[in-house]
């Protein structure tokens, strides 16, 4: 009958977590051979898989490429089963297109693309489920497949959503509290220098909640950061001791 | 930090979807209890010595309550001995689900300081979190996550180091899961008020009886309403006359009551009384409902209560409601009326209504209710996410379905207006609810105007009298610009006079069937609202080409008698005319010119002899018995730029008005009758009925009151009684009475001749009359006009025009109109009037006792015409001792002081904003006792707290 409540009074959200906490996160790189870097992503039940081919020679026309820097290609879909109706989700339409450039706009921003002069980069990320985040499980799984491509970048760039309720900024939202109603702030930030790759907010906000907002998000995404961090230097380790065999 | 371990949970919803979500186990969720020392509670809740002071544990306790225990019992919660609860989340879930009043409640009770509620998050605590076994009810679940709860506590507390004898109390009202509690160990008892003797409160007792039903009420599936019969059935049920079909009428006072009015045959119809909403059975107003009867020993009488239906957003008030309807007072059995149920609903009429939502209680839900502003219509809840942006506004809702198990109707949202309270939003409002037209002409109406520059050509003279050489002149209230009618009056060489009405000739312009008379006849009048004007024809027509206004030539339709010196008529001449109106007046003018001797110009000797014959011919009128009657009238002065009301003042009436009126009332009859002469079968006519002598019944009562005597038996006995009726030292008595009388009278209405047989007028006293006087904004007038023009060979017919059957259905649509536009300008008076004492504030005024009710008196203010009702009971408080005798009728009030009609009291006006939808005017008595009355029937609601 009545909507569900956001954040209780003891402080806990729908599925028991405090206001600033993070989801679990899992993650594993280099999961395909063939590719050039991989990655795969769980954000609690957000699940993503980042492919990474490149640098290479710009394909197709030539008149795409850039003198002075690489042309970063990002192609972002949906599984059928990733959410709880299966749909066939086609490429290209609206909502995938919107996500990929941001993705584009946000890897132009991390990579250090100057470095390869007329060449691309292809980035490929599927949703394999969805529960909320999907931009930046998508985000974090192409840092993770770029590191792991190794193709130099500023920062790693951790992203994280974070929502309003209640006067209390929630950070990285399930699916049930970014369509719960209320506002769904997505944020890119590269953490050590603290700069924002990206940010993208849709719905209404009073412009004194917005700082509390951002401050959340920047705060789970340095949580995050450290999270990666863990993740790549693990398998560096793994790596280094196969390698040593 | 938190351990977290994924869970998954699935719920279905739709039966389609497989929702997953994730459910985080913790473990620093602590127990809120002073004794442990395990928890890194920094401020725990539960205190150490919890006592509460109860026959069964006499050592310390902490209780936890099932959901029913909260649902049902929560005045035993919320009872200040009640200290040291711990809800559990699972409870507190339930609760929000089932019942948001309730739920409300324990919110304010966990906040409460010093009660020492605690809300334990048992749902992600790692060790009392439970999964839904297979075969498990979710119910079952709950259950045992409470008792596995309780045990945890239990087990908890006991490894504190100085717990002592603190246990915690399990607090359910579900026998098996009292069993299945004290098997695992646990301390569980039912919550029963006795336990707690020292919580004395008129709930004792009274709850047990309660929760009883109310369990067997939630565990079976809720069915409020009986079914509805197949329409099969219903039309049997007519035709073999165990049912009777008839329009559903909802009482706007008494939520819980309503009549059905039964056409029957011929006129006479019969009205069945329904109450209860079980009898009601989910028919909304104007419904066409088949009803049955109930034998004549449920018969019951209508209980002159008034109920609002202002419960909380809730579906479990009902039980409430249901008791209240049984205690209807079984009086004498002459008080006794049909009464039945409705068995099935023939056709919805259903529309979309204004009004406001109220908003829900907890603040996350989208179901809400929809309060509209027409009291007939009960709430309809709906489901909106914008409830807080629509809070305050008017919107329009649309009822899609009443299923069976639903208190309310559901509907949808379908237009927000604007703010409540704005002035074009109120005015939207009101033109909504009376259904009034009011939307700008469409492009197709607009077609059919003339083209501009429009002049008169010289066909139209060749057919038509040219009476531009006569000294005509239009009298009309200040501001008018629909001028419709003018007048003239010369001598003739024989010393009779030649007096002239014209109309504007409005059915030149509006040619019959075509998209501007189509939309003219839908809206069938024109409305005044203050400070506005909905026009039935476009504003060309009405305020240029017809309006007859000074120095310009415009088309008429002229009547024109010739009379000697009595006013008797020898002559009478219908013709299409162009004029020339030499003067448009007001009514202080033509006035000021018949007063001022030394004006001797041709309009005024004109006015002067018109005059000389108006009052001959109504003395004429009075004579044969027509009524002078009152009404309470009252015009605002508006602000030239806000258009906010700043003065009121009552309708003055001048020897012009009642000039101008006679000479209207005698084109009106004479065109009457060379009508009815010509087409005896399809003339449109008006007749006023004399009303039921019942009818009569309080004004008689209330003369006699005052010794004086009324009768009733004919109009002209009722007229002379009225003028007899005059008390020495009380000059508005007299006005009293008429405004009385004008209550007891019967809706005036237009009917076609073939289908009736009664003409009569009975205000005017009149044997036939009709409406000629002002096409511009009746259409009724325009049909006349039509009509006359061929009985006079002026113009062409049409096949509709002789239709009898079609003309009656226009009257039908008229009639509404009219009514509606008279309700409409009612309700515009009635906000403005608002607005005025908004800013007036507080006043004492002198009044007058109107009428006297059971539990309440209505009083006119005189000055301002403005009526208003003075409470003495308040809801759910005892008021001051009433009785009331209703062959008075008088009213006596703390035995000190007996109200009558007609006595003279004071009071104080101010204006009830609670309720913003229907903002009030208010009165309270000051004098001749003060204090008895309630100003506010029922204290301003007191603000929900928030949430947090």
């Amino acid at each position: 009958m009545a909507g569900l409540e956001l954040l209780s009074d003891q402080g806990y959200r729908l599925d028991g977590r405090k206001a600033s906490e993070l989801r679990k996160v899992q993650a594993r790189m280099g999961v395909f051979g063939q590719a050039d870097g991989s990655a795969y992503m769980e954000q609690g039940n957000t699940k993503a898989l980042a492919v990474v081919y490149g640098p290479h020679e710009v394909r197709g026309s030539r008149s795409k490429s850039l003198h002075d820097r690489a042309v970063i290609n990002c192609q972002y879909s949906m599984a059928t089963f990733s959410t709880a109706e299966r749909k066939r989700r086609p490429h290209g339409d609206r909502k995938s297109s919107e996500m990929s450039l941001h993705l584009k706009q946000t890897f132009e921003a991390a990579v250090l693309t100057q470095l390869y002069p007329r060449s691309q980069i292809d980035i490929y990320v599927k949703i394999l489920q969805s529960d909320g985040g999907n931009y930046s499980a998508c985000v974090n799984a192409a840092t993770l497949a770029l590191v792991d491509a190794g193709i130099p970048m500023r920062d790693y760039v951790c992203a994280c959503t974070a929502g309003f309720a209640e006067g209390t900024a929630l950070a990285d939202l399930c699916h049930a509290e970014e369509t719960g109603g209320g506002t769904a702030l997505s944020l890119a930030l590269l953490p050590r220098s603290q700069s924002i790759a990206l940010v993208q907010m849709d719905a209404r906000l009073h412009q004194d909640h917005l700082d509390t907002l951002m401050e959340a998000a920047m705060e789970a995404c340095k949580g995050l950061s450290k999270v990666l961090d863990s993740v790549v230097r693990q398998h560096l380790q793994e790596v280094s001791v196969l390698s040593r065999d | 930090m938190l351990k977290s371990k994924t869970f998954v949970k699935k719920t279905r919803s739709g039966g389609v979807l497989k929702i997953v979500r994730e459910h985080y186990l913790r473990d620093d969720i602590w127990c809120g209890s002073e004794v442990c020392t395990e928890c890194k509670d920094d401020s725990p809740v539960l205190q150490r010595d919890a006592f509460i002071q109860s026959r069964l544990c006499t050592y310390p306790h902490y209780l936890i309550p099932d959901t029913n225990v909260v649902l049902h019992q929560i005045d035993i919660l919320e009872d200040p001995v009640m200290r040291n609860v711990v809800i559990l989340q699972t409870v507190l879930q339930e609760v929000r689900h089932r019942s948001a009043p309730v739920y409300k409640r324990i919110k304010d009770a966990i906040h409460e300081k010093e009660k020492h509620f605690y809300t334990f998050t048992n749902e992600h605590h790692r060790e009392t979190f439970v999964e839904r076994e297979q075969g498990e009810s979710a119910n079952d679940r709950n259950d045992r996550a409470i008792r596995v709860a309780a045990l945890w506590y239990n087990q908890h507390l006991r490894k504190a180091p100085c717990a002592g004898e603190l246990r915690v109390v399990l607090l359910t009202n579900d026998q098996a899961n009292k069993e299945k509690a004290t098997e695992d160990g646990l301390l569980a008892y039912r919550c029963t008020a006795r336990r707690f003797p020292s919580a004395q409160s008129p709930w004792q007792g009274v709850n047990h009886g309660r929760q009883i039903s109310l369990l067997n009420e939630i565990t079976g599936g809720r069915v409020l309403f009986p079914e509805h019969l197949p329409l099969s059935r219903i039309q049997t049920g007519i035709k073999n006359g165990t049912f009777l079909q008839g329009t559903f009428r909802a009482n706007r006072d008494n939520y819980l009551e309503a009549t059905v009015f039964v056409h029957g045959e011929g006129e006479d119809g019969t009205e069945v009384l329904l109450q209860g909403l079980q009898n009601l059975n989910r028919a909304v107003h104007q419904d066409i409902v088949a009803v049955e009867l109930f034998p004549r020993e449920r018969w019951a009488a209508p209980s002159a209560a008034v109920l609002e239906d202002d419960h909380a957003n809730d579906e479990d008030a009902e039980e409430e409601e249901a008791e209240k309807v049984p205690c209807v007072v079984r009086k004498k059995t002459s008080m006794l009326k049909p009464t039945g149920r409705v068995v099935g609903i023939i056709k919805r009429n259903w529309r979309p209504f204004c009004g406001m939502l109220t908003q829900s209680q907890i603040k996350e839900a989208t179901r809400h209710l929809f309060t509209p502003a027409d009291r007939h219509i009960p709430r309809i809840r709906i489901e909106t996410r914008q409830a807080s942006a629509l809070v305050g506004h008017r919107i329009i809702v649309a009822i899609d379905g009443w299923p069976r198990n639903s208190r309310y109707p559901n509907g949808h949202f379908v237009r927000n207006l604007g703010g409540a309270g704005d002035k074009e939003t109120e005015t939207e409002v009101l033109l909504l609810e009376h259904d009034v037209p009011h939307q700008p002409f469409s492009k197709a109406v607009l077609s059919f105007l003339p083209r501009m520059p429009w002049a008169i050509t010289e066909e139209d003279l060749k057919v038509r009298a040219d009476l531009r050489h006569l000294c005509v002149c239009s009298v009309d209230p200040p501001g008018c610009t629909d001028i419709d009618d003018a007048l003239h009056c010369r001598e003739l060489d024989n010393g009779n006079l030649e007096v002239g009405v014209h109309i504007a000739d409005v059915s030149h312009f509006i040619r019959p069937g075509n998209a501007l008379d189509q939309e003219a006849a839908n809206r069938g009048t024109t409305v005044y609202l203050c400070g506005k004007r909905i026009d039935m024809v476009p504003e060309l027509l009405s305020s240029d080409l017809c309006s007859l206004r000074s120095n310009v030539d415009r088309l008429a339709f002229s009547c024109v008698w010739e009379m000697n010196r009595n006013a008797e008529i020898i002559r009478t001449h219908f013709t299409k005319s162009v004029i020339n109106s030499k003067a448009s007046l007001t009514y202080a003018e033509a006035q000021m010119r018949i007063d001022d001797a030394t004006m001797n110009d041709d309009i005024t000797n004109s006015l002067r002899g018109l005059n000389a014959l108006a009052k001959i011919l109504k003395g004429r009128r009075i004579e044969k018995g027509a009524l002078t009657l009152s009404s309470p009238e009252v015009r605002f002065h508006m602000d030239s730029e806000t258009h906010d009301p700043i003065d009121l003042q009552t309708k003055e009436l001048k020897d012009t008005n009642s000039m101008v009126e006679e000479f209207m009332l005698l084109a009106n009859i004479s065109v009457a009758q060379k009508i009815y002469e010509e087409f005896s079968e399809c003339a449109l006519l008006r007749k006023h009925p004399a009303p039921p002598l019942s009818n009569y019944d309080i004004l008689v009562k209330a003369a006699k009151s005052r010794d004086l005597e009324i009768h009733t038996d004919s109009a002209k006995a009722l007229a002379d009684s009225l003028n007899a009726a005059v008390l020495g030292g009380f000059p508005y008595f007299n006005t009293l009475l008429r405004i009385l009388a004008t209550r007891c009278m019967m809706q005036a209405i237009y009917f076609c001749s073939g289908m009736d047989s009664d003409f009569r007028h009975y205000g005017l006293a009149s044997p036939i009359y009709t409406h000629f006087t002002s096409p511009i904004r009746r259409y009724s007038d325009i049909i006349v006009h039509r009509l006359l023009a061929v009985a006079i060979n002026a113009d062409g017919t049409y096949p509709d025009l002789m239709d009898k059957h079609k003309q009656s259905t226009l009257c039908n649509n008229l009639n509404y109109r009219h009514k509606m536009a008279q309700y409409a300008q009612r309700a515009s008076v009635a906000f403005h009037t608002q607005l005025f004492f908004k800013n007036k504030g507080i006043l004492n005024e002198e009044g007058f006792i109107l009428f006297v009710r059971k539990n309440a008196i209505i009083i006119l203010i005189a000055k301002f015409g403005l009526e208003g009702t003075v409470f003495f009971k308040n809801k759910g408080k005892p008021g001051p001792k009433l009785s009331f005798d209703s062959e008075g009728p008088s009213l006596t009030v703390e035995d000190q002081h007996t109200f009558h009609m007609f006595d003279k009291v004071k009071v104080t006006v101010t204006l009830d904003a609670s309720n913003i939808q229907h903002q009030k005017i208010r009165m309270a008595l000051v004098e001749p006792i003060a204090g008895v009355s309630v100003a506010w029937p029922e204290p301003a609601a007191k603000k929900p707290k928030l949430d947090r």
